[in-house]
């Protein structure tokens, strides 16, 4: 893919994109969310972040919710990841280094499966 | 934190919580009056003047969870730890902005680290908010806006990775370009 940097590029990325969101419309988001407060930041949470945003990037992984969250009272787990798959219950992730990300993305986002060796146990 | 990049961060996520739906980083590196400037500025829910002079104060936060709040007191340690300066202004309902200066050759002075990251971090985290960047490098300045982006992507995720792609490349090469016409100024 070329690199592109005007609007207009952007436009025809758009359109591309639409596309595709119209085939998927039906299967619903999933949706990861990441906590930056002050704690996460201090903990590596930027770095966790951009490994997910690495993986969506290389694996092209279309419609997936990313949102950042502030602190959740559990500071000793930071960086925290969320991940919510369609349909299910939110999977709490703590001391989520960036490596622990890659898996997280592929085996509980892509596969469906969650990670149990790096879950947090008990409602969050 | 062990760098300026992430206690930017760290700053605009107060903007966040506060429901600010516009914020404005700007970033000035004037090597030829050895100056570092960051200025984070929001149009959230703002401070009464009360709680504005106790919020340098580590015991002082607004959050539930958890009795301390040590952001803003971190940020204001390395300011002063390299002859520089923090200010904090705020209104109520009109927002919040912080200001701080250090001096650019302190052997102190944190590296700016990775902005690129903390933007894209900001940006893609929070979809709704307008976020506005301004870099300068001596004369040189690379202004970032993502509402024409959002605009012309009218609905269109900012995760998708083409415009992920896109994002992170535009801010790359605008930093960089400002930092290259910037130093050729300084040798002049």
């Amino acid at each position: 893919m070329p690199s592109v940097k005007s609007l207009d590029d952007l436009k025809k990325i758009r359109e591309e994109a639409l596309k595709k969101q119209q085939l998927k419309e039906t299967s619903g988001k999933t949706e990861v969310i990441v906590g930056m407060g002050t704690v996460g930041i201090a903990a590596g949470a930027r770095e966790t972040l951009k490994a997910i945003l690495d993986t969506i990037e290389k694996d092209n992984l279309s419609d997936i919710i990313l949102r950042q969250t502030g602190n959740v009272g559990l500071d000793s787990f930071e960086p925290i990841v969320q991940v919510i798959l369609p349909g299910e219950e939110k999977v709490s992730y703590g001391r989520v280094s960036p490596e622990m990300a890659h898996r997280i993305m592929k085996e509980h986002v892509l596969g469906g499966e969650i990670v149990k060796d790096y879950q947090i146990k008990g409602n969050i | 934190m062990r760098e300026l990049a992430l206690h930017i961060l760290d700053i605009a996520e107060n903007s966040i919580s506060a429901n600010a739906d516009e914020i404005k980083i700007i970033v000035e590196e004037d090597l030829r009056s050895d100056v570092l400037r960051i200025i984070i500025q929001d149009n959230g829910k703002g401070m009464d003047a009360e709680t504005l002079a106790k919020i340098t104060d580590p015991f002082i936060t607004s959050r539930k969870t958890r009795n301390v709040g040590l952001g803003i007191p971190f940020f204001k340690a390395a300011a002063e730890a390299c002859k520089g300066a923090f200010t904090i202004q705020s209104a109520l309902a009109k927002g919040t902005t912080v200001k701080t200066v250090f001096k650019h050759s302190h052997i102190d002075r944190m590296p700016l680290g990775d902005i690129r990251s903390t933007l894209i971090t900001l940006i893609l985290g929070t979809p709704d908010i307008h976020w506005i960047f301004e870099y300068r490098y001596n004369e040189s300045c690379f202004l970032f806006d993502d509402q024409p982006i959002k605009e012309t992507l009218d609905g269109i995720s900012l995760t998708e990775p083409v415009v992920m792609k896109y994002i992170r490349e535009m801010i790359s090469s605008g930093i960089l370009k400002a930092r290259q016409k910037g130093s050729l100024e300084v040798i002049k």
